[in-house]
């Protein structure tokens, strides 16, 4: 069960998006943090879809769940491609019983010791972006209030991607859509200069990225646009 | 202004995009640009038609407009009414465009996360909105721009653009990784580092993705590929 204090955290942070300059892939991050203390999951993870409607990873709160979000991209099923698909949550607390309905995520989830997952859309209206995942390593069973926290956190980030509470046009929903997809791919491509620079992992070079932007309270993905075109040389902790 | 110089085959093929896009649209005009942050030549390379390559100079004239906006923020700007602008964006670029008819503009950006190379812009002569289907399309198209200006890079003098390289672009994390990955090993800007990333994979005929795991497990590219 949720306790208040963090949810408070959650809904301060939220607030903190809702102006111009604000950093929407460390907002991502933190929010798959957030979802994995207010759940109780051992971790999460948040997919966005462009025009064709293919999903996207964005945001993971571990390498693992990270890896579970590509798995499923990977091989095109799992929960998180089917909340999509329904526009409905997804969820299942023991995935070793779901071979049948997922014959490659479930067998791969549970090799990797991750037996439930909840999946939840996330939705303006009737159109829906994408979807956040939570991952168990128990059967992490949720209860109607945590299903509602939840699903009230994918809707947040909804908001908090679109930037705009009640977006009015078409136009401004493709734009902030587009746009977050393509910062997505520049701070992958930031993470491998840094990764070659610094010789560490991309894991490494993403925190290290993450951590100068903090300090230096910067939007990560500018940061890691400077890096990539080579403006800025992000310096050796 | 002088228009940028694109290899041979790469101003065709690119017409030739603008042209589809503006039938399978039944829109006025689309016309494409190259724009460098460097400093280098930007202008119109390709157009559906004469007033669309005219109306698309404007932004160039000007030195203001969606493509500017779409290039600065990497991201479409869409005006389904440029009449309606509000906010005086652009009032001189949006007086000239009104007068040569445009009802609307929808700018789009080639681009790959960090490494943009221009901007589709798609003409209306009647202000209104896209669909969310002729948006589809109109990205889909400013991806296989990108892919054709990448791989344009490629065509040596007097040669046609050789179309054997897949104009689709795979949106894999370990692609853009390994591309900043030769951003760093080669000294060169994320455009051409995905360029000699597509080069290599095509003539040593192995995936794209292939050659990104290999350089992520620390393999450099030959300079001279």
């Amino acid at each position: 069960m949720v306790s208040t204090e963090r949810l408070a955290d959650v809904f301060v942070e939220v607030a903190d998006t809702l102006v111009d300059e604000f950093d929407l892939i460390d907002f991502l991050h933190n929010l798959a943090d957030h979802a994995v203390s207010v759940s109780g999951a051992a971790s999460a993870g948040l997919m966005l879809a462009d025009q064709d409607d293919t999903l996207h990873f964005m945001a993971a709160s571990s390498e693992s769940a990270r890896h579970l979000e590509l798995f499923q991209l990977q091989h095109a099923e799992g929960p998180c491609l089917d909340c999509f698909r329904s526009h409905e949550p997804v969820s299942t607390t023991d995935l070793a019983q779901e071979t049948r309905r997922w014959p490659d995520f479930a067998p791969g989830a549970v090799e990797v010791g991750v037996r439930a997952v909840h999946a939840f859309p996330m939705r303006l209206r009737d159109r829906v972006i994408g979807a956040l995942n939570v991952f168990g390593e128990e059967p992490l069973p949720l209860g109607p209030t945590d299903v509602k926290i939840v699903q009230a956190m994918a809707d947040v980030a909804t908001i908090a991607i679109l930037q705009e509470r009640a977006i009015a046009s078409a136009e401004l929903l493709t734009e902030q859509l587009q746009g977050a997809l393509n910062s997505r791919i520049v701070i992958e491509q930031a993470k491998g200069v840094v990764s070659r620079d610094h010789d560490v992992s991309v894991r490494v070079a993403f925190e290290a990225l993450r951590t100068h932007a903090r300090n230096n309270q910067i939007r990560l993905v500018d940061l890691a646009h400077d890096v990539v075109t080579g403006t800025v040389t992000l310096p050796r902790s | 202004m002088s228009a940028p110089v694109a290899r041979d085959g790469v101003a065709d093929l690119l017409q030739e995009l603008c042209r589809t896009l503006t039938s399978d649209l039944a829109v006025s005009g689309a016309a494409m640009n190259l724009m460098s942050a460097a400093g280098g030549t930007n202008g119109v390379v390709a157009a559906s038609d004469d007033r669309s390559r005219d109306v698309d100079e404007l932004q160039f004239s000007t030195g203001e407009g969606p493509c500017h906006e779409a290039f600065t923020a990497r991201r479409p700007v869409l005006t389904p009414d440029l009449r309606a602008l509000a906010d005086g964006r652009w009032p001189g670029y949006s007086t000239a465009a009104l007068d040569a008819g445009v009802g609307a503009v929808f700018a789009f950006p080639l681009h790959v996360g960090a490494a943009i190379l221009g901007i589709l812009d798609v003409y209306s002569d009647h202000p209104g909105s896209l669909s969310q289907e002729q948006v589809a399309a109109a990205l889909t198209c400013a991806q296989e721009a990108t892919a054709i200006l990448l791989d344009g890079n490629l065509v040596s003098s007097g040669g046609r653009l050789d179309r054997g390289l897949s104009t689709v672009l795979d949106h894999r994390a370990e692609i853009y990784q390994a591309q900043g990955m030769v951003v760093a090993d080669l000294g060169v800007d994320p455009a051409d580092a995905l360029t000699r990333m597509r080069a290599h994979a095509f003539g040593n005929e192995k995936p794209l993705i292939d050659l990104a795991r290999e350089i992520i497990s620390g393999f450099v590219l030959p300079v001279d590929d």
